[in-house]
């Protein structure tokens, strides 16, 4: 068989150039991201834009500059949003993405240091930092997208899968019960829990904007659908199926105590703004008493010198 | 339900008009825009983009638009986004349109 191959063309860069140019800064919301990083590699029907798309929306309704601004990501596909927001990102290292931000919100007090992570990074290799971040309360702003397994490795088993769920590694059904993100942040101290899927757009854009206001440790959870790895072994169809599926299984209860908000596979998934209460967060207690105590001490000091 | 005069308040409200911008060539063709925009104004086409999906369409009754902005929220792809217009004034055949044809039994999807 003769196989005829395209002529090699050179690369043209102002060609590309040109094409970056000619769509970016059409949509509103294009301020927010990177010039010629659109279209991203999400699959076709994946969340995950959703979310941003919400991200962007809350940070134009709340009338944040990019600059006021920081995002830090870790590993996976919800990873990426580190690389197509057009401000101060960072993408991390797998599960490490708060430590990171921990360090951030204590060294820049008045930026607003969001956490953009997956499931599987956050509460898989990244469990531990999670929890004791919550537990500091430290002024961070974590928004988990669940997608129920590892999207980017392939679908595997991730600590939300749900019981008998099937994916890559569990071909028989998970033998294990999920994590419920929501009950384990309010467990671990955060401050504002809430959980929404991409079938609220609309309730995910309050949500996001209310934590803009709050100090202290916020966890919202956005159950995105995940049509390759989580929607065709468990027969969930595309991605428009699943959001559908939300749609008709998902029941709004705000204030509802976070123990009754467990996800079972097929089952009602409950939805709404858990845990809103005030409490002093790290940076504000730490102050007050370990650098106050440490300036007194100066200050004595000083007057034994002076006499 | 019919309503037999126009409301006495009516001259103070305004039905708003959007216009759907569609960028194709960022589309692939999920059709969340599509189901879930609450007048029914998208469909798909029978056009490809350059990658080879189907972008969204509008349909004839795509006056209907109010500029509520769910596509915008919705498009995982930063592809959709709508601009309001100039607000209309309401008639009396908007209003026998909204309760007949926008009742909540009405199932707009066989429509298209």
């Amino acid at each position: 068989m003769k196989v005829r191959l395209r002529e090699l063309q050179p690369f043209d860069k102002e060609a590309a150039e040109a094409a970056i140019k000619h769509d970016h800064g059409l949509h509103p919301h294009d301020e927010y991201l990177k010039p010629g990083r659109i279209p991203h590699i999400w699959c076709p029907g994946c969340g995950l834009g959703v979310v941003l798309t919400t991200f962007i929306e809350a940070m134009r309704r709340k009338n944040i500059t990019p600059d006021q601004c920081a995002v830090v990501s870790g590993i996976g596909c919800t990873g990426r949003v580190a690389g197509y927001l057009n401000m101060d990102t960072y993408h991390t290292t797998h599960g490490r993405a708060i430590p990171f931000a921990t360090g951030l919100a204590l060294a820049k007090p008045d930026l607003h240091v969001t956490v953009f992570s997956g499931d599987g990074d956050l509460f898989a290799i990244g469990g531990n930092h999670m929890i004791h971040a919550a537990r500091r309360n430290v002024n961070l702003k974590v928004i988990c997208v669940n997608n129920f397994n590892y999207g980017m490795t392939g679908g595997q088993v991730a600590p939300t899968t749900p019981l008998g769920a099937k994916t890559s590694t569990t071909p028989r059904g998970n033998a294990e019960p999920g994590f419920n993100l929501p009950h384990l942040a309010h467990a671990a101290g955060a401050v504002y829990v809430a959980r929404w899927t991409t079938f609220h757009p609309r309730q995910l854009v309050h949500s996001i904007s209310q934590t803009f206001d709050k100090t202290g440790f916020t966890f919202v959870e956005a159950i995105a659908p995940c049509p390759t790895g989580y929607g065709r072994p468990n027969k969930l169809g595309a991605g428009l199926d699943e959001m559908k599926f939300y749609g008709e299984h998902s029941e709004i209860r705000n204030g509802a105590p976070p123990g009754d908000a467990e996800i079972e596979l097929r089952g009602k998934i409950v939805v709404g703004t858990f845990i809103d209460v005030d409490r002093p967060d790290f940076l504000t207690s730490y102050n007050s008493r370990i650098v106050s105590a440490a300036q007194a001490k100066g200050k004595q000091k000083e007057k034994v010198k002076i006499a | 339900m019919k309503f037999w005069r126009l409301p006495l308040d009516a001259e103070a409200h305004s039905i708003p008009q959007g216009e759907v911008r569609i960028i194709e060539s960022r589309c692939k063709g999920c059709g969340f825009c599509i189901e879930f925009c609450p007048n029914g104004c998208l469909k798909v086409s029978k056009r490809f983009n350059s990658k080879g999906y189907h972008p969204p369409e509008l349909v004839f009754q795509a006056e209907d638009c109010v500029e509520c902005g769910l596509c915008t929220l919705i498009c995982p792809e930063f592809a959709i986004f709508t601009q309001l217009k100039e607000p209309k004034k309401i008639t009396e055949e908007d209003i026998q349109r909204v309760t007949t044809r926008f009742s909540r039994k009405d199932k707009r999807y066989l429509r298209r």
